[in-house]
């Protein structure tokens, strides 16, 4: 059940209270998002939308650990990460987040495989469960007979496939998807939705994902709108905009 | 190694500036054990200089030449165990640029003073019975191709410019393997007898051995004591002082090296710099990626320096393998205008320990750059 009231009690697996991100830029202040609201559950799939500049990717950012806020907290799985200091919000990371990129982000010079490999590097596996580990991501997106192919030899659609084995290799907590069919056509968008609604339908993985696109956020089970820092749920029998800081 | 791959992978990522940034390693590799080597050889002599030996010249210079009646002098005086002299003769082989160091010995003395240069003992006594005749470096020999027997003609450049000839009666060898093979040695009496009567009965320097190494000082001092106020004051140093001395009348050999070694230095520092900024730069958004999913920033920092010591390494082997092959060439190309250039283990590992630091201290910029790279910001690059 997703929530932007602030109203959910603590055992959402994403809680968010009173999110601030201000930017300075040229001396001036610039205020992204104002007082955010956030809860998700385990097995949620979720769509931010909004116009360019509202705060979306500034949100998965946060909610990812890869920026601090300005004010406010986030709490996932019980942990909050925004006194994290860098080295733990870094290992925090490499166990709770998978990472989906507009532009597929791979290492051109490595294969698929090793692609998917990377985040086991930094874990303690041995090289033998690390291949069981790798071939079975692989074979989730359907990418088991490519494994050995470079980036410049698959599709975009297959490069986003081989993103999406690298973010749930190791099995994390969430997976965060900044306009993962962004750079994709149509059919290739379809397979790569329905491949992320595979991952929480079936696997039961939860998933928070920014996109541009109605048609795409259609398949999330809740959209949330950014408009100017502020939390709007689109979805569902009557649109609720919570100004997030009054709701707190 | 876990990351052995990511490593590798990206060192090879552009094959053309691997290889021109190796290859700038290389040569500058071997660039640097050229002047270590010449550096070395100009040190030898006072790294193989007898600590029981003092040298004698005119305190006016090397090319004042002194009375031989010194020699029973210097003997006289306690703590000397031998004395002998030398003449520089200063000839040609053929040609000028057959160069090498000629010596008139005096034949008495001479294996009392210089025991680790080891002549067969028929050799030394057919050379002590010939008047014309000569012994050879081994080293040198073998570059003339000479053999005992031999007829060698000499035109030296000091006395008239005539053309000498010895008989080549034997060949020495020296204990340590990096000792000075490359002299002629003639017999004092021959020269005495064939020099201009201004030269006759002179030697151009004594080498007396002590006794006592720890008497040097006083012996010195006495020697030089004895001669004070005579026409031919003497200045008495230990061999290692006057090896030092005697390398120096090339010019400062060790500035100009090292100013040339800072040269290399600093222009493979910033070439290589320069090719680890760039290649940082190129993978920004990748950079930000690993940090996204997990890398540390010291991890970050290990993958930049890695690779930069990778290339360091390679370039570091390959120029050394260079010039293990190619200074044997410019030692006998140079041979009498150089010293031997001989390459030591230790050398070798100095150019390698040259390379690797210089591979660190390139790649600790941009490493640490990387490592403080903001993955947002990173990721923006994409």
């Amino acid at each position: 059940m997703i929530r932007v009231d602030g109203s959910s009690d603590s055992q959402s697996l994403i809680r968010v209270r009173g999110l601030n991100k201000t930017y300075s830029r040229g001396g001036e202040k610039i205020q992204v998002l104002q007082g955010l609201n956030l809860d998700v559950d385990k097995g949620d799939f979720v769509a931010f939308m909004g116009p360019s500049g509202s705060g979306k990717t500034t949100l998965l950012n946060l909610l990812g650990g890869l920026d601090v806020p300005s004010a406010g907290s986030i709490t996932v799985a019980g942990d909050e990460i925004t006194h994290m200091s860098g080295s733990k919000l870094t290992q925090w990371r490499a166990r709770h987040v998978g990472f989906i990129f507009q532009m597929y982000n791979l290492i051109p010079v490595l294969t698929a495989y090793q692609n998917v490999e990377l985040p086991l590097l930094l874990t303690k596996l041995s090289g033998s469960d690390r291949r069981k580990h790798v071939e079975t991501a692989l074979a989730v997106v359907g990418l088991a007979d490519r494994m050995q192919h470079y980036p410049r030899q698959l599709s975009g659609g297959q490069e986003q496939r081989v993103t999406i084995a690298r973010a749930i290799v190791s099995d994390p907590t969430f997976l965060l998807c900044d306009e993962p069919t962004g750079d994709l056509d149509r059919k290739s968008a379809d397979e790569i939705m329905a491949l992320i609604e595979e991952l929480v339908n079936r696997y039961g993985k939860t998933v928070l994902m920014v996109t541009h696109d109605p048609v795409v956020a259609a398949r999330a089970h809740t959209t949330l709108h950014l408009e100017k820092g502020l939390l709007v749920e689109g979805k569902g029998s009557s649109p609720q905009s919570v100004l997030a800081g009054g709701a707190a | 190694m876990k990351f052995r791959k990511l490593i590798f992978a990206n060192l090879f990522r552009k094959k053309v500036r691997l290889i021109l940034t190796v290859g700038s390693f290389a040569i500058a590799l071997v660039l640097f054990t050229f002047l270590a080597v010449v550096k070395s050889a100009f040190n030898r002599g006072v790294e193989l200089a007898g600590a029981d030996r003092l040298i004698v010249v005119d305190r006016v210079g090397l090319m004042n030449l002194m009375p031989i009646s010194y020699a029973d002098k210097i003997a006289a005086i306690p703590g000397v165990k031998a004395v002998t002299h030398d003449h520089w003769f200063g000839g040609v082989y053929q040609d000028e640029k057959n160069f090498f160091p000629q010596f008139v010995i005096d034949v008495e003395n001479h294996r009392k003073v210089y025991p680790e240069f080891v002549v067969p003992d028929d050799q030394w006594n057919n050379y002590v019975k010939d008047r014309q005749g000569a012994i050879a470096g081994a080293k040198l020999a073998e570059r003339f191709h000479w053999k005992v027997g031999d007829r060698i003609p000499i035109k030296t450049t000091l006395y008239g410019g005539a053309i000498w000839e010895f008989n080549l009666d034997g060949i020495y060898h020296t204990e340590k393997p990096d000792g000075d093979q490359g002299q002629f040695w003639l017999q004092w009496k021959y020269f005495d007898e064939n020099v201009p009567s201004v030269i006759k009965s002179t030697a151009g320097w004594y080498i007396l051995r002590l006794d006592n190494p720890d008497d040097a000082v006083r012996v010195a001092k006495a020697i030089d004591e004895k001669f004070a106020n005579s026409p031919h004051e003497t200045k008495t140093e230990t061999e290692s002082a006057f090896a030092a001395y005697f390398a120096k009348q090339f010019g400062n050999i060790e500035f100009l090296i090292l100013s040339i070694g800072g040269v290399v230095f600093f222009t493979l520092l910033l070439v290589t710099g320069n090719t680890m900024a760039i290649s940082v730069r190129e993978r920004t958004s990748e950079l930000g990626v690993l940090k996204a999913i997990g890398f540390t920033d010291r991890s970050v920092l290990f993958l930049v320096l890695a690779e930069s010591l990778a290339i360091a390494f390679f370039g570091g082997v390959l120029g050394l393998a260079l010039a293990i092959l190619a200074i044997p060439g410019i030692s006998a190309a140079v041979t009498g205008l150089l010293p031997p250039l001989l390459l030591s283990k230790p050398m070798l590992l100095l150019g390698l320990g040259f390379a690797i630091f210089v591979g660190a201290a390139s790649g600790l910029l941009p490493g640490i750059g990387a490592m403080r790279m903001r993955v947002v910001n990173a990721l923006r690059r994409a």
